[in-house]
């Protein structure tokens, strides 16, 4: 994914509530970004300080969780976790899986004064 | 900065078919905002039912979703107050990697959470929902094409659009950093179409579409082609309001693709290899190819079609065809 363009989006948003609920200062933004959302966290930190700057949420403290991948197995029948898409299933080694969770790229909440 | 792209000023244009003056951004008296000077800009259409902010005055419980079933530590060293602690079962990849606590009132100095609950593109897929519904009413079928550069797109449309001829009304949207190179091959066949030069942007965004839809007109009752920016990465996550997204991957290039790329091959309906006229002469596995694409999205639909030979393009055609009555058989 394009660590930038999500920076600047979610910079955009932040500012969008900061300034609704009449906040000067931005401290700190929980993300949630699932474990197959291909984004990488490291980028995305670079890429949020970078856009946070000059406005006031700079400097904001950033936390990241990261939200498993899940999957139907469509042999299993049953929901199983995976660490990346091509993963067979833990349970049977298939490869017929669907992708249920983990593509999460949203702002959970934010520290405001 | 584009709110969308991240991509620098004045690099965006949208092609002015009436060549009096290009659409770009960021020139004085326009600025690059997607959020400002754009009709469709403000409105937005989430999905999800929380889209408010809320101040918490009071004690309340967060509900992280049904999927938190591993608690994990909830010490911290930060050093103000909280009125509560909750479990939850993410991860930090801060480097203190402890848990954290959310606070449900005021802490000490005056900080207060605002509970936000929003997808980060949340505004690109507001708009995209605007155009989805624009084709809707416009029973036009949109295709987000997708692939890594000089995979054959532009030649499978051309000769696709030869062979749709005036059957049906048909469109297209051409996707490219720089050039009106493929719009012109495209106009060629006689079929309307309407460039989008990124600029330094890898991806094409709804807002972009939006203005270029909005210039170009809708086929009703047709199909609009939307060839995006030759990328598998960042394109699959912007929803541009298309019906699908569908890939197009040429015999040559690696069998392993969909393994390497597995975004975009999870986001397509459909996955076109092209250029199979050339299979003799490659050491190119493509049932390979294809099980390794049902790997990643089980539910795949492939096509193997050759513009050059014409081999498989009926199909392909046909294919066309029926996404196109399938949306006209409904109101």
């Amino acid at each position: 994914m394009h660590e930038v363009s999500l920076a600047t989006a979610l910079i955009d948003l932040v500012l969008e509530q900061a300034s609704a609920a009449q906040a000067q200062r931005v401290t700190r933004l929980v993300l949630e970004i699932g474990a197959l959302s291909h984004v990488d966290a490291h980028a995305l930190r670079f890429a949020v300080d970078a856009a946070a700057m000059g406005g006031p949420a700079e400097g904001a403290t950033l936390e990241i969780l990261e939200p498993q991948g899940t999957a139907y197995c469509l042999d299993c029948e049953r929901s199983v976790a995976i660490a990346k898409r091509d993963d067979p299933c833990p349970g049977c080694g298939g490869a017929k899986l669907l992708v249920q969770g983990g593509n999460e790229m949203r702002l959970k909440e934010m520290e405001v004064v | 900065m584009c709110s969308v792209c991240g991509c620098g000023q004045g690099d965006k244009r949208v092609e002015d078919l009436h060549h009096s003056r290009a659409h770009v951004h960021g020139e004085s008296g326009h600025g690059h905002d997607h959020s400002q000077g754009h009709e469709h800009g403000q409105e937005h259409d989430h999905d999800h039912a929380d889209r408010h902010s809320h101040d918490h005055g009071h004690e309340h419980v967060h509900d992280h979703g049904p999927d938190n079933d591993h608690p994990h530590s909830l010490t911290h060293s930060q050093p103000h107050d909280h009125a509560h602690a909750h479990r939850h079962d993410r991860e930090h990849i801060q480097a203190h990697g402890d848990g954290h606590v959310h606070e449900s009132g005021p802490t000490t100095g005056g900080a207060r959470i605002l509970s936000v609950e929003q997808d980060i593109l949340a505004r690109n897929d507001a708009i995209a929902a605007q155009n989805r519904r624009d084709f809707q009413h416009a029973k036009t079928v949109a295709l987000n094409l997708v692939s890594s550069p000089g995979s054959g797109k532009t030649a499978l449309l051309v000769e696709t659009l030869k062979r749709i001829g005036a059957r049906f009304p048909v469109a297209v949207i051409e996707g490219d950093q720089e050039t009106t190179a493929d719009a012109d091959r495209i106009r060629a066949t006689g079929a309307p179409a309407i460039q989008i030069n990124t600029g330094k942007g890898c991806h094409l965004d709804a807002d972009l579409v939006r203005t270029a839809m909005q210039r170009l007109g809708l086929p009703a009752n047709g199909i609009l082609f939307i060839e995006n920016v030759g990328n598998l990465v960042c394109p699959a996550g912007f929803d541009l309001g298309e019906a699908s997204k569908m890939v197009v991957v040429s015999v040559t290039e690696g069998e392993d693709k969909p393994l390497k790329y597995s975004g975009m091959f999870a986001a397509a309906a459909l996955m076109v290899v092209t250029k199979i006229d050339l299979l003799p002469h490659l050491d190119f596995d493509i049932e390979r190819l294809v099980a390794n694409a049902r790997r990643i999205n089980p539910t795949i639909g492939v096509l193997k079609v050759s513009a050059k030979s014409g081999e498989g393009m009926d199909r392909w055609l046909h294919w066309l065809e029926t996404a196109r009555a399938l949306l006209l058989a409904t109101d």
